[in-house]
């Protein structure tokens, strides 16, 4: 048996050791946590909210509780009896007295549109009627004879729910509790989240090959030109991104400068003007100009530490200089491609501005719908669901590049 | 040799090819810079058209004038944006620098535990997209509301950028540490200097080029924000971008194309000062050992 190791003052070096490490380890820790505690209050905990948002629906049960309170029993196969109207008789009145019918209405309304009406018009008699409701009810608004009425109230009874994700993938709960596709006419989120998806595969590939030639030339000219060339690169990296939108409006409208240059030089005649911007073809141009450097950067940063020894090697060993090229230097590039497109298409999927700017009308992307339910129609549970599965989206791609590539070495010019 | 000369033996294909890719990188540069460039001339025409008129294509003086600046140097609404945006990028920078450049310290320390982990969570808020990152804060606000006001105030607005620009810090910093000679600190250290002196001492001017491109990704990243501001702000709190996007969408007068070119002007100068700084960054690296 050897004796332990001890420190001056008689401590095992063992644990001496192991304290001094646990200080340094505290202290570490202790730095960064002043960042960390702003980022989980202002950051983290605010996203949180955002899909509680998604799956929480207090409305109908706070404002109408006895309505809730009758349907728990009832079965769904035929229209409830005068109990049930009795107790939402009872809740509208209420609600409208509170001023509170007004949210339940519009609730019920993204659910089933055209409930609306029949709920504020009916809120507005039941205070004057006397029992029994059911036939005032009918007679006032025909809706109240329909099973679907009831169901979409009792689907919205409990205070956890999955509507706005069910919502937010063009489903609903049909009257009988089954998940169905809405109306045909009603279905536009998946196509918006396929169109998203398409739209950020276009900008990331015309980035790869617009980026890949000039990263290329950037890494094997000098440095005194390449740097210069660089700015090129940079600048527009810099510069707001709504100076650069407002450009493309400039360039592309139809009274805009490249109109005007092929009207001149005869490639097209006045009449015809091509209508450039406003549109998917816009936004995609407008994007891949705006991303292009965050494609450039890595790729030039990989390519720079392939040593050109590497062609010159291929070529003496026979291979053509094309051949060469395709074999031995663009598979050293892949780790710079992955970064590149991994980043282009991680910015690309939750783009907004540029799209709600020169998007038009089938330039649209997830994002401006989200914002539209944010701020427009306050939809806001629909909103935090769109913005949900576009987060898991998002997350799940920053996961792969922080496993391909690593966060630390994201490059910033 | 550069790789991109063309050899002594390059048959007619190669040089085509060579030629046609010299041609092919111009217009991608062309593409990048030219949107920025045509701006510039079209914010001094006199006539209220985004296109060149014929009396600017032969240079007629008088085809040329200022009036849209003075419009921006008149309207009252700009002149609140421009002090409203300098005003929250310059505290949102300051509180953004300085926590970054704290927690980056923390986060290049070999004993810092769990820290892929936590540097993927600081570095969040540049990937998540900005409208759930609005959306979520203007949730956040609305149930903080009744304590502090933060929707619809300056405050709100700060912490927001605040929380927009510090993944940047992080990233430049810890960039510029990770070619950070640590025998320089203890050095210090035995040689009687206190953890405070040793950092403002030796650890600060050797990062400070880090720090301050750090500072000014932030500061770019405020100047620039649109949804944050279009999410939880007021009209008080109007800025730059802000101001852009309502002119853009309502009604584009060509004052908003001599405010980008203010703003490209404004960007030139920071690309400058960031590359001044990154050679010196280099510079100082290449001489400490290691």
């Amino acid at each position: 048996m050897s004796e332990q190791l001890t420190t001056v003052d008689g401590r095992p070096l063992k644990a001496a050791l192991a304290s001094a490490e646990r200080s340094k380890r505290i202290r570490a820790v202790l730095l960064v946590m002043p960042l960390f505690i702003f980022i989980f209050f202002s950051f983290l905990y605010p996203i949180a909210l955002m899909l509680y948002r998604s799956v929480e629906n207090p409305l109908i049960a706070q404002h109408m509780p006895e309505t809730v309170a009758v349907l728990e029993d009832w079965d769904g196969n035929e229209v409830p009896g005068e109990e049930a109207f009795a107790a939402l008789a009872k809740d509208l009145v209420v609600a409208r007295e509170s001023r509170e019918i007004g949210k339940v209405a519009t609730r019920l309304n993204f659910e089933t549109p055209g409930l609306r009406s029949v709920i504020t018009g009916s809120a507005r008699s039941a205070g004057k009627w006397e029992p029994p409701y059911k036939e005032k009810f009918i007679d006032r608004r025909k809706e109240w004879g329909e099973l679907a009425t009831w169901a979409t109230i009792k689907r919205l009874s409990p205070t956890i729910t999955s509507v706005n994700y069910l919502a937010a993938v063009d489903r609903q709960y049909s009257v009988d509790g089954e998940i169905q596709m809405i109306g045909e006419d009603y279905q536009i989120y998946v196509d918006l989240f396929l169109r998203t998806l398409w739209m950020s595969v276009v900008v990331t590939v015309s980035c790869l090959i617009l980026g890949f030639p000039i990263a290329y030339m950037l890494a094997s000219l000098p440095l005194r030109h390449s740097n210069l060339l660089m700015i090129l690169v940079l600048l527009p990296f810099w510069t707001s991104l709504l100076v650069r939108t407002t450009s493309w409006i400039v360039l592309l409208q139809t009274q805009g400068v490249l109109n005007d240059i092929m009207v001149w030089t005869g490639i097209i005649d006045d009449a015809q003007r091509i209508q450039l911007i406003f549109n998917a073809q816009g936004t995609v141009i407008a994007m891949t100009q705006i991303l292009l450097p965050f494609m450039v950067l890595p790729l030039y940063s990989v390519m720079k530490t392939i040593p050109p020894s590497y062609l010159r090697a291929a070529e003496s060993l026979g291979a053509h200089r094309f051949l060469a090229f395709w074999r031995i230097y663009v598979p050293n590039t892949l780790p710079g491609v992955g970064a590149g497109c991994l980043l282009v298409f991680i910015l690309a999927i939750g783009y907004y501005i540029t799209p709600a700017l020169v998007g038009g009308q089938d330039g649209q992307m997830i994002s401006n719908m989200i914002a539209f339910h944010m701020q427009k129609s306050l939809n806001w549970g629909l909103a935090a669901a769109l913005g949900g599965i576009l987060l898991v989206g998002v997350i799940i791609l920053y996961w792969l590049y922080n496993k391909l590539v690593g966060i630390d070495r994201l490059k910033l010019g | 040799m550069s790789q991109i000369s063309l050899p002594d033996h390059a048959g007619p294909v190669e040089t085509i090819w060579h030629y046609l890719y010299i041609f092919i990188c111009c217009l991608v540069f062309l593409f990048l810079i030219a949107p920025i460039l045509v701006i510039i001339p079209l914010s001094f025409n006199a006539e209220p058209y985004f296109t060149f008129t014929k009396q600017m294509m032969s240079l007629d003086p008088e085809a040329f004038s200022m009036r849209w600046y003075q419009d921006f140097m008149n309207k009252e609404i700009w002149q609140v944006s421009i002090g409203n945006s300098f005003f929250i990028a310059f505290c949102a920078t300051i509180l953004a620098t300085t926590l970054g450049t704290i927690a980056a310290l923390g986060l290049s320390r070999a004993e810092m535990p769990y820290k892929g982990l936590f540097m993927g969570l600081l570095i969040s808020p540049m990937i998540v997209p900005l409208v759930i990152t609005a959306a979520g804060i203007f949730f956040f606000y609305a149930t903080v509301n009744d304590y502090i006001p933060l929707t619809g105030t300056y405050l709100g607005v700060i912490l927001a950028h605040t929380v927009l620009g510090t993944p940047f810090v992080v990233i430049t910093v810890t960039a510029t540490l990770s070619g950070f000679d640590h025998s320089l600190t203890r050095a210090g250290a035995m040689l009687g200097a206190d953890p405070t002196t040793v950092f403002f001492k030796i650890i600060m001017p050797l990062i400070l080029p880090g720090v301050i491109s750090g500072a000014l990704f932030a500061f770019v990243t405020s100047f620039d924000e649109v949804v944050v501001v279009l999410f939880v702000a007021s009209v008080e709190q109007q800025t730059i971008p802000r101001q852009m996007w309502a002119g853009i969408r309502e009604s584009i007068s060509p004052t908003i194309l001599a405010v980008a070119t203010i703003l490209i002007c404004i960007s030139v100068v920071l690309l400058a000062t960031v590359e001044l700084l990154r050679r010196r960054s280099e510079r100082l690296r290449g001489m400490s050992p290691g």
